[in-house]
């Protein structure tokens, strides 16, 4: 695989940078990849538009930085704003559904839409949007292995929690796996 | 020496947190130093590592006691750091050169941010690498390292202890806010693996012990752990070997500084370390350090690609500088380009050894970012003629 950037993004407080730290974690430590996680740092952290950048690559990662983003997440309507005129042509859209709308800025990128803050209110509480997220980015991706991003996701939470994280992940996984299939038929 | 407290494994690890986990690998159980980004989480992992190390956290009320706290904690015996970036590195300055003159073991982390002054807070620069060498006043050597991943970071805190165990003197980690701010994976070594260095004790008895007489052919005089018996006297006043003020006879002073200068200059051979990649064939070199000498891959890459014959001159150790290495390469290439995050330093150093052999050209950025790679490429390009 070649040098794969991937920028996640919502607002202070969905666990945007916890995603980010385990797609990389899963890349690096469990699928024995090279991958460089940043995270945008300042005052917007919390509240307004924060952003999560994770490099993969078979090969060591130079450049630490997004120059030409092949997957964006958005979690929230500003991030999409900000965002999306940035992803490459052919790149990879990935919405939460009930917090995004998208319009005329998609311009033809392909584009999918997850209800990951609804679906982690179902098994258990919000604050696993940001798992649920990742669950999703593991059916509808070839970034890292399914069982990569699992692993990296459950040793990142607080061990209590870890159920309800569980749930999370595979209720995402399962829904993007659901639409691929859709999408194919 | 106990592993208590250190870590063993891989991990995927912020920059900052790898440098201090480095520092408890290396044996460091002494950390004072005052909050400040990019290196909060330096301090923040050291108060939590320290206790559970059987070692110390203080956190002082500024950066000029946060310096003499590590320097006093050196004394009594711990292997002691404290960590900063620009504003606090500017304050630590006056007591940096208190270590150099009492020849006190410790280390220093500046997590560079763009300046001067309070500048941006939470961006990057290289603008201290200048400061780091001539920013305590008066003649000195030093040793400053330049780290280039959250590995690299780790690795190069143990080796600074252990340079600053071996010549006595404060060693600067000149890290950066991209470095320390960055998460990778990091392998952490069993303890028992890794090389640490302990400085010189006294072998005489404590009433022969003088603090700075060195023995013949060395430059480096044993050092007593306060405390033990053994009773001396030290001072930023020019001493002489019973460690008293001599303040009135120059030739005390020149036998102190040349030996200060001369115990790193004159083994500059054992200090320096570079890395080479791509050299063997090229025409032009990039020479560069720390984060700069990372993202310069890429650009160099791409020229590769385009046919241009060009390779990296990473420096580890920026200080002392590797003079040799840039004198040689000098006559092998026909152009040297320095990309740094700062308005030309290092580059007048590149300038001084290649002494007109080869071209010499600056990439400057006035820091709050990474050079673009086109930026470099064109510069690369520029120098091998092709633009």
């Amino acid at each position: 695989m070649s040098r794969r950037e991937i920028r996640l993004s919502g607002f202070g407080g969905q666990g945007i940078i916890l995603a980010g730290n385990i797609l990389g974690k899963a890349a690096a430590i469990h699928d024995g990849k090279y991958a460089t996680f940043t995270q945008s740092y300042g005052p917007e952290a919390r509240g307004g538009a924060c952003a999560a950048e994770v490099i993969i690559d078979d090969s060591p990662v130079h450049y630490p930085h997004i120059v030409d983003p092949d997957i964006l997440v958005v979690m929230s309507q500003g991030a999409y704003n900000r965002y999306v005129p940035e992803l490459r042509a052919d790149g990879l859209l990935i919405t939460d559904a009930d917090l995004v709308e998208t319009d005329e800025k998609v311009a033809g990128r392909r584009c999918l839409a997850v209800p990951a803050t609804r679906i982690a209110e179902e098994v258990g509480r919000k604050l696993v949007a940001n798992i649920v997220m990742l669950g999703f980015l593991g059916a509808v991706t070839d970034l890292v292995s399914v069982d990569a991003l699992r692993d990296a996701a459950l040793s990142s939470i607080p061990p209590k929690t870890i159920e309800m994280n569980r749930r999370a992940f595979d209720s995402g996984l399962e829904f993007g796996r659901r639409l691929i299939e859709e999408h194919t038929l | 020496m106990s592993s208590l407290g250190a870590l063993q494994g891989e991990f995927f690890m912020l920059g900052d947190d790898a440098c201090a986990e480095g520092a408890l690998s290396a044996g460091c159980r002494f950390f004072a130093g005052y909050p400040i980004t990019p290196a909060t989480e330096i301090a923040q992992r050291m108060a939590y590592r320290m206790p559970q190390a059987n070692g110390v956290y203080v956190q002082m009320e500024d950066e000029l006691a946060s310096m003499n706290a590590i320097l006093g904690a050196s004394w009594a015996g711990a292997k002691a750091m404290t960590a900063t970036s620009g504003p606090g590195f500017s304050l630590m300055m006056e007591n940096l050169g208190l270590g150099i003159m009492m020849e006190t073991p410790c280390v220093v982390v500046n997590v560079q941010r763009g300046g001067p002054s309070t500048g941006l807070p939470t961006l990057v620069g290289q603008g201290d690498m200048m400061q780091a060498r001539w920013g305590s006043h008066g003649p000195y050597s030093i040793i400053a390292l330049a780290p280039t991943s959250p590995q690299d970071l780790f690795d190069l805190t143990i080796h600074a202890f252990n340079l600053a165990e071996e010549y006595r003197v404060p060693v600067l980690v000149m890290t950066d806010a991209e470095v320390g701010h960055m998460t990778e994976k990091v392998v952490i070594p069993p303890y028992d693996e890794i090389e640490r260095a302990e400085r010189k004790r006294p072998t005489v008895p404590p009433e022969a012990y003088q603090p700075y007489l060195c023995e013949p052919g060395e430059w480096v005089p044993a050092m007593a752990k306060a405390g033990t018996g053994y009773r001396f006297h030290t001072t930023g006043l020019t001493h002489d070997e019973r460690g008293y003020p001599s303040t009135a006879d120059e030739r005390v002073h020149a036998r102190l500084v040349q030996r200060l200068v001369d115990k790193i200059e004159q083994n500059r051979d054992r200090i320096v370390r570079t890395e080479s990649m791509y050299l063997d064939d090229a025409e032009v070199a990039v020479v560069s350090y720390g984060i700069a000498a990372r993202t310069a891959l890429w650009p160099i890459q791409m020229a590769r690609e385009q046919g241009i014959k060009v390779g990296l001159l990473r420096l580890v150790t920026v200080w002392p500088f590797p003079d040799q290495m840039i004198r040689e390469l000098a006559r092998h290439v026909r152009s040297i380009v320095v990309p740094e995050l700062n308005m030309g330093q290092i580059v007048l150093e590149v300038e001084r050894c290649a002494a007109g052999q080869a071209s010499v050209t600056c990439v400057p950025h006035a820091g709050g970012g990474i050079h673009k790679p086109l930026d470099v490429l064109q510069a690369i390009r520029r120098a091998a003629g092709w633009e």
